[in-house]
């Protein structure tokens, strides 16, 4: 059996194994691995995702056991310190020797660190390996424990992996710092403009950034304390992560002679074989038409090339032109850039589009015909990139006038960039796995995956960066479709419905319990999906309150409050419109003293109190309704707040009374469960202060009426609320208001918030207008009677559990025990008190 | 916070030492969980009707070390019996304690018996 051995077991080196594995029967090749690392290949692409998780093994491309099972011998922790080319062996640092036929060197790169006077000090790291983060981690929390206060730490370079580690600096609580030599970001993928503009988006997000600083000298005795630009040009940093770009680890090549480039790197052809016929390289080592890529996808490839060369396959060599298209989020922004990015005159031109309001740019570059689409650069929205960068691989059609790619056609129904099921079979759709159109297609046409996970678990594609799965969920649907089968947004498991249909079944079938309807309907046991779903169903169509069917509310409905972090919870009294007597502000204030609970100010105009354990939470409720407080609903999927600006009662510029309005529609819809929380603001004039367009249903107070607005939310997607009717008496806009919300209720999917509601409706604003204000429908009556019915089936249901006895069960932590958990921990911050971090 | 999790072992059914009565049937809630104490110890336990089955595991979410799967909602995915965390909806098995998410976390599971309507949970100590 012939033995091959494998230098480097990163991701690159991992793949070798996993196509040759794939591509060769058993027993043929020995495959042997060595690693320097102490785990198995990880996920270096999204290294940055260890900052949050902390966790390595989520990061592992294949288990230990893997490795086993597929007889291949890895051993990690082990550096092969020479090869002998002539006798065919290597050495490993432990001076153990090993034969080989053929040898795989994937050892990949490691960061560079200019020769930066000062460079060796404390605190100064690099952003390469898991072992570089836990290093640069614990650093981190030494200084925080160390130092108060705002914490500067720096990032040497600009560049991709830069702005990542950018990011983790920031998530780590520090004040981040990009110091870049070149006069602009992501100089290898952006133009000047384009990089313009991501610099504008990041430095909103305080993110600062430095151009054309070359630093001198990193300051400091033995700890870092700044760094030197020029003479009196420097700034005050307490750490500093260098992420200045790569070089080849081609130091095993010196030890047999192979032929390296001047800059690092071993010399390739498009076999991928060295100057030694018999050793082979790929990945950042590699040197191939004079270029090192530092992307993980042309690596694949040379695996792939690789492999196929040694088993025989000698036809599939390494193409001429390697794709470095990319496209990658970047601390929350959109950056891509494809084909060619910078544009020569002499080879096409450019249409350019830029919004800095929005912080968007886009550039295509097109051949002087008009007919090919060359290459461009998406920043802050990429969403076309999947598109764009098919139509550059495979040099399909672009419109007659180019520009319409990038604004759009005016005028026109539907996209000028046309469908995903344009494109050629042979287009490759993920670069990482190479798989095609035509693979994904096929799994579905021939191999009977009918749904994404299916594909996915077959084909592989998506499994590696990922970039691709906006376009393969797009195909996977467009094929079930094309073959008339249905592409179904069901709840879960158990039920073959979706929500919309649930409602439906429920309500027509006077289905009165959860066990009835899976019963019915569904299947197994159930799960924390559907459980909660088919809850806020019955809630939406009887007003039953949570504790009528405890088992299959959502935890935080469960117990009426709000589950935090360590495990205990908070208590949100309603508060309607924000409006509150000094009296009842210091009962409030009394009681949240008594149970020694952290209090804040919520978003909402009203008061959040924390840290009560589980068997306090009755206790508490009972002095709040005593009180004359009710239920806040702060813990369930419903009418949270309305906020009110103060209104014309005492603001001189107020045109209507906004918080006697904002109170009357708080009271009207408290306590009314819908699929996802829900908003309302009422402004006295068109200065807003009540922020109503942020919400899922503004009121603004205009001459002659009311103005309202719907469907806007604040949160990580911001969305203001479009106008949907005006001049509105106080009758019309409540009417109006049912009919939106009962409407909404009935056909939202779980968990759907309006503004996305919106969005997939079919027909948009206007069809909600013709169902809501025309009655096109002819239900409008029917949506007012349902919600007057809730409106009149009201309870507080705080009010039932601390009246019933067997609901006020429920509140111990222990069934056999009057202990309390002695789990929690409280550290004091700011004369009040927090959970113990994690 | 090591030992925390530490004391949490999945017994099996052949090295029980101790059958400790926890309380009765009709104490505990149906399709939903409740937390006992046992020395140091937090056992959730759980009582399908759907299948008339009981299962018990530890209380700690081995993710954020927290006192809270009794408060989890349960169910199944593909017919095997779970817990879901409520404070980062991990799944675990209520057979064998794995993480139905893929991820290392596991948890300890405890046979539990129903005898006279009284409801037992197996310790090996």
């Amino acid at each position: 059996m012939k033995k091959i051995i494998v230098v480097g077991n990163g991701m690159v080196g991992y793949k070798f194994c996993e196509k040759f594995i794939n591509l060769t029967k058993e027993n043929t090749f020995k495959l042997i691995v060595f690693g320097e690392e102490p785990r198995p290949a990880y996920d270096r692409v999204h290294l940055s995702e260890f900052f949050e998780n902390r966790n390595a093994k989520a990061l592992e491309m294949a288990s230990l056991e893997w490795y086993k099972s597929n007889n291949i011998d890895l051993i990690t922790n082990t550096r092969v310190a020479s090869i002998h080319s002539i006798s065919k062996t290597i050495e490993t640092i432990n001076e153990e020797v090993y034969s080989y036929d053929y040898l795989v060197l994937a050892t990949g790169s490691s960061a560079f660190v200019p020769p930066i006077k000062g460079v060796e000090k404390e605190g100064v790291f690099v952003y390469r390996t898991i072992e570089d983060l836990e290093d640069t981690l614990a650093y981190a929390d030494k200084l925080k424990k160390k130092k108060s206060g705002v914490i500067k730490a720096a990032v040497l370079g600009g560049g991709l992996l830069g702005l990542e580690a950018a990011k983790a600096v920031k998530d780590m609580g520090f004040e981040p710092h990009v110091v870049e030599f070149a006069p602009k970001l992501m100089p290898r993928q952006l133009d000047s403009r384009g990089s313009k503009v991501l610099k504008e988006k990041i430095e909103s997000l305080g993110i600062h950034v430095h151009l054309s600083k070359a630093t001198n000298k990193i300051l400091g005795e033995d700890i870092i304390t700044g760094m030197e630009f020029g003479e009196y040009d420097k700034i005050d940093v307490n750490m500093l992560v260098v992420s200045a770009g790569i070089r080849p680890r081609d130091e095993l090549a010196k030890t047999c002679n192979l032929e390296t480039g001047t800059r690092g790197g071993i010399i390739v052809n498009n076999k991928m074989q060295t100057s030694d016929p018999t050793i082979y390289a790929i990945g950042e080592v590699a040197l191939y038409n004079d270029m090192i890529y530092g992307l993980v996808a042309p690596g694949y490839e040379m695996a792939d090339v690789a492999v196929n060369q040694i088993i025989g396959n000698s036809d599939v060599i390494m193409g001429n032109n390697i794709d470095m298209s990319t496209k990658l989020k970047l601390i929350g922004v959109d950056v891509a850039s494809y084909g060619e990015p910078f544009m020569p005159v002499e080879r096409g031109y450019s249409i350019i589009y830029e919004n800095k309001t929005k912080n968007l740019y886009k550039r295509i570059n097109v051949s002087h015909d008009g007919k090919k689409l060359l290459g461009g650069i998406l920043v802050g929205d990429a969403s076309d990139y999947n598109m764009f960068h098919q139509i550059y691989l495979n040099g399909l059609p672009i419109p007659e006038d180019a520009e319409e790619l990038i604004i759009g056609s005016r005028g026109k129904e539907g996209s000028s960039i046309g469908s995903v099921m344009d494109i050629p079979d042979a287009a490759q759709v993920c670069s990482c796995e190479s798989i095609t159109k035509g693979d994904i297609c096929n799994a579905i046409r021939e191999e009977g995956c009918n749904n994404l996970g299916e594909v996915i678990s077959k084909t592989k594609a998506t499994s590696g960066c990922g970039g691709c799965k906006p376009m393969v969920v797009d195909l996977v649907n467009e094929t079930l479709k094309s073959m008339g089968k249905s592409v179904k947004a069901t709840l879960c498991e158990h039920f073959n419905y979706n929500r919309q249909e649930l409602y439906d079944l429920i309500k027509v079938n006077k289905i009165e319990n959860y066990n009835d309807a899976l019963t019915k309907f569904g299947k197994g046991f159930g799960c924390e999906v559907c459980k909660p779903t088919i809850a806020s169903i019955f809630a939406s169509i009887n007003m039953e309150t949570a504790n009528k069917q405890v088992a299959i509310q959502d935890t935080n409905d469960r117990f009426l409050a709000n589950i935090q972090r360590n495990g205990t919870y908070s208590v949100v009294p309603r508060i309607p419109g924000g409006e509150i007597t000094p009296d009842k502000l210091i009962r409030i204030g009394q009681i949240g003293k008594k149970y020694d609970l952290y209090t804040k100010i919520t978003g909402g105009q009203r008061i959040d109190l924390f840290g009560a354990q589980l068997h306090q939470l009755p206790d508490i409720w009972k002095e709040l309704i005593d009180a004359g407080f009710e239920s806040g609903h702060a813990y369930g999927k419903s009418l949270r707040t309305v906020k009110s600006c103060v209104g014309s009662t005492w603001c001189r510029y107020g045109m209507h009374e906004s918080v006697t309005f904002a109170i009357e529609i708080e009271n009207r819809y408290r306590g009314l469960r819908s699929p996802h929380k829900f908003k309302g603001g009422v402004s006295g004039c068109i200065r807003e202060c009540a922020e109503a367009r942020g919400k899922d249903f503004g009121l603004i107070a205009v001459e002659g009426g009311w103005n309202l607005y719907i469907c806007g939310n604040g949160g990580a997607t911001p969305r203001h609320a479009v106008l949907f009717a005006e001049q509105l008496d106080n009758k019309t806009a409540i009417k109006y208001l049912d009919r939106f919300l009962m409407f909404y209720i009935r056909t939202a999917g779980p968990l759907v918030r309006t503004a996305p509601w919106l969005d997939k409706l079919d027909g948009g604003l206007a069809y909600v207008k013709e169902v809501v204000i025309e009655d096109s429908l002819g239900i409008a009556e029917q949506l007012e009677n349902e919600m007057q019915e809730l409106v009149n089936k009201y309870q507080c249901e705080w009010k039932q559990a601390i009246e019933d006895p067997k609901i006020k069960k429920r509140f111990k932590h222990f069934i056999n025990s009057d202990d309390t958990d002695d789990n929690l921990v409280f550290v004091p911050m700011r004369d009040q008190k927090m959970p113990k971090p994690w | 916070m090591q030992n925390l999790i530490e004391q949490y072992q999945t017994v099996s059914k052949n090295r029980i030492k101790t059958w400790f009565k926890v309380g009765k049937t009709e104490d505990f809630p149906v399709n939903s969980g409740a937390c006992i104490k046992y020395k140091t110890k937090q056992i959730a336990v759980f009582n399908f009707t759907i299948n008339n089955k009981w299962y018990a595991c530890q209380n700690l979410c081995p993710h954020k070390m927290e006192m809270v799967l009794s408060l989890g909602l349960i169910g199944d995915k593909e017919g095997i019996p779970k817990v879901a965390c409520p404070l980062h909806k991990k799944n675990f098995s209520l057979e064998d304690g794995s993480n139905m998410g893929g991820d290392d976390l596991k948890i300890a599971i405890y046979p539990v018996k129903i005898e006279n309507e009284n409801v037992y949970i197996g310790f090996e100590d």
